[in-house]
């Protein structure tokens, strides 16, 4: 376990080193770091309800997608400023997530998943019927048409974007990290460790559940905000499967139950698609095989493996990995005489 | 009255698909107690096998169906004792990450062997068919037939061989099976086998009517998963009853119900699903599973 004073000095280093970016890399990267902040959001979200309450969701795509439309909806429908929606869309989605609560309740391990995954595939679906199309625009979505740098700050749109999306996700991280160390914290991981354990000591289920539901469809309704805010354009293909299952990754590959884990989770489900033809091609080179790996489903099939490995070696992500190998150090620094 | 009957078969017809599958997943459900995400990729790909038999290496198409149900059962075994064997005895958390883990390596892999265009499938019952003056798709009828078939000889291997008597010992009672010289391990594997043989028959069977592509098998997954839950999920007569019963109803409500559009008919199957696990967790032909908490 680390201090307290080490985790604040290791925060504040974290976000000199954010604040500071920008000024060192080009638009283009600081647009693909604000996806990167935004990520962090819905994994910080996902990391509370799986991470910390051991109720599996398949579904966070979704939540983003309830998120994204509200946003969409409000500022071009209702002339909404944009930066106003966010926290509109992360409270409507919270309350979407705390209802949906309820019958996840009745619902444990496989079946919730089912039942989040379900979620997955027919929230978009739903975007495209007909009856609500003047809202949804239907299956060509919504061009929001945003005005780009707001209050004259003296900054470019795509350093712009990225100090919203990250300061948001600082502001989030924080937020979540006070949630999880106290009470709330404890009862949630009772809930994942033992359920009838945690009963017997007097924890309800049904309140710590939902409140972990709200809290996580918060999350990721405000990532859907701002996701929505970043491409100035939302449809239902925006949010397929793949994007419920590609956070769940995130949050396994940066370690269950690990807070920090999730930056790293977000720079691996950003940038894993882009690499994932180079590490392909390393080995497969070695082997004397001539295969394309820029072709699509190339980087599918190496973060599946990524996955794959994580769970079959059995270790707890990047996080755990990291843990370990400090813990190690301190062992074998301690034993010298 | 002609509408009617041929929105009847073709609800049967993709019901016979939803049935299959759904009863791959009940058998794995069954005996590993493993919600299986892939099971769909796991069909799409075989069909992808089956595709590339007939039009690269000129099977005919009996002869690639029997080949790709060859390569799906090998498969199936291999999958369960590389990646599932592993992770038997861990968390259900971590056994269904393993099975979505295996859906993304499989539609990536579909996508870059065979990329992600939308393709045509032959279906070996070309054209219409005419049934008492009402004329229906030839291939929706033989898509029934084919599924029927093979749960037919499904169930007569459960009910007649030493084999399928133990696999169902080992469903009920792994350790007493173990302790009268059954080899639980290989039971569950065959499982696999047999579960990814039926995920490629019902590939084979709804490529001709939505087209080959790597997301082809995602809702007929939901689908399937809503038939399983229907019908009960440790039930298999249960999934193969809702799987019909599903096909046919969402035809219905979508043909005659005017709000149900096509866009519709998966919020309705997630509807269905929510629905059952909340009002009747058993479904309609399960056991209702006691837990006291």
């Amino acid at each position: 376990m680390r201090s307290t004073p080490v985790r604040f000095g290791l925060f504040a280093v974290g976000a000199a080193v954010v604040a500071l970016l920008p000024l060192f890399v080009s638009e283009f990267r600081a647009f693909e770091l604000a996806r990167v902040g935004i990520y962090v959001i819905a994994l910080l979200g996902l990391s509370v309800l799986t991470g910390y309450a051991g109720q599996i969701s398949l579904g966070h795509g979704a939540f983003m997608a309830v998120g994204a439309y509200t946003t969409a909806i409000l500022t071009t429908r209702y002339g909404i400023r944009d930066l106003w929606t966010i926290p509109l869309a992360g409270l409507l989605t919270g309350l979407v997530g705390f209802l949906f609560g309820f019958p996840a309740l009745r619902l444990v391990g496989a079946y919730l998943a089912l039942a989040t995954f379900a979620l997955a595939v027919a929230v978009p679906s739903l975007a495209k019927y007909g009856r609500i199309e003047e809202y949804t625009g239907g299956g060509g979505g919504l061009l929001l048409n945003l005005p780009a740098t707001p209050f004259g700050l003296p900054l470019s749109a795509s350093d712009w974007l990225y100090y919203l999306c990250w300061g948001l996700a600082g502001l989030l991280f924080v937020a979540a990290w006070l949630l999880v160390r106290g009470r709330i914290g404890r009862a949630l991981r009772a809930i994942r460790e033992n359920e009838l354990a945690a009963v017997s000591s007097g924890i309800s289920l049904p309140a710590f559940k939902t409140f972990a539901f709200g809290v996580s469809a918060f999350y990721g309704g405000v990532a859907g905000s701002l996701y929505a805010i970043t491409i100035n354009y939302v449809n239902p293909d925006t949010f397929p499967v793949g994007l419920s299952i590609l956070l769940l990754t995130g949050v396994v590959v940066g370690g269950l139950g690990s807070l920090a884990g999730v930056v790293f989770g977000a720079l691996f489900i950003q940038y894993l698609p882009l690499y994932a033809s180079d590490l392909l091609d390393w080995p497969l080179s070695r082997l004397g095989l001539k295969i394309d790996t820029s072709a699509p489903g190339a980087p599918a099939v190496v973060y599946g493996l990524i996955l794959l490995a994580v769970l079959l070696l059995g270790s707890s992500g990047a996080a755990g990995s990291l843990a370990r190998g400090t813990r190690a150090l301190t062992n074998s620094l301690a034993r010298r005489p | 009255m002609q509408q009617l009957a041929q929105q009847i078969v073709s609800g049967l017809a993709l019901g016979a698909v939803y049935a299959s599958l759904a009863l791959a997943i009940v058998l794995i459900h069954r005996t590993t107690h493993v919600i299986n995400f892939a099971q769909g990729e796991m069909g799409m790909f075989t069909t992808f096998v089956a595709w590339s038999l007939i039009t690269n290496h000129g099977f005919s198409y009996w002869a690639a169906f029997a080949t790709t149900l060859a390569i799906a059962f090998a498969g199936g075994i291999l999958l369960e004792r590389v990646v599932i064997r592993p992770v038997e005895s861990a968390s259900p958390l971590a056994v269904i990450m393993v099975t979505i883990a295996l859906f993304v390596v499989l539609n990536g892999l579909a996508s870059w062997i065979w990329s992600a265009e939308t393709r045509n499938f032959p279906s070996p019952f070309p054209g219409v068919v005419t049934v008492w003056g009402v004329s229906l798709s030839r291939h929706e009828v033989g898509a029934i037939a084919v599924s029927l078939v093979v749960l037919a000889l499904l169930w007569a291997f459960f009910r007649f061989t030493r084999l399928g008597l133990a696999m169902r010992a080992v469903a009920i009672g792994p350790e007493p099976s173990r302790l009268l010289g059954v080899r639980v391990g290989w039971m569950l594997a065959l499982g696999w086998g047999f579960a990814a043989v039926l995920s490629a028959v019902s590939g084979m069977m709804v490529a001709p009517i939505v087209f080959l592509d790597p997301t082809m098998m995602q809702s007929v997954l939901i689908y399937a998963f809503a038939a399983a839950v229907l019908g009960g999920i440790d039930s298999p007569l249960g999934a193969v009853v809702g799987g019909f019963a599903l096909g046919v109803g969402i035809n219905l409500l979508s043909t005659y119900v005017d709000f149900v559009t096509p866009e519709l008919e998966l919020p309705v199957a997630f509807a269905v699903l929510i629905g059952v696990l909340l009002f009747r967790p058993s479904g309609l032909f399960g056991r209702a599973v006691v837990r006291r908490v």
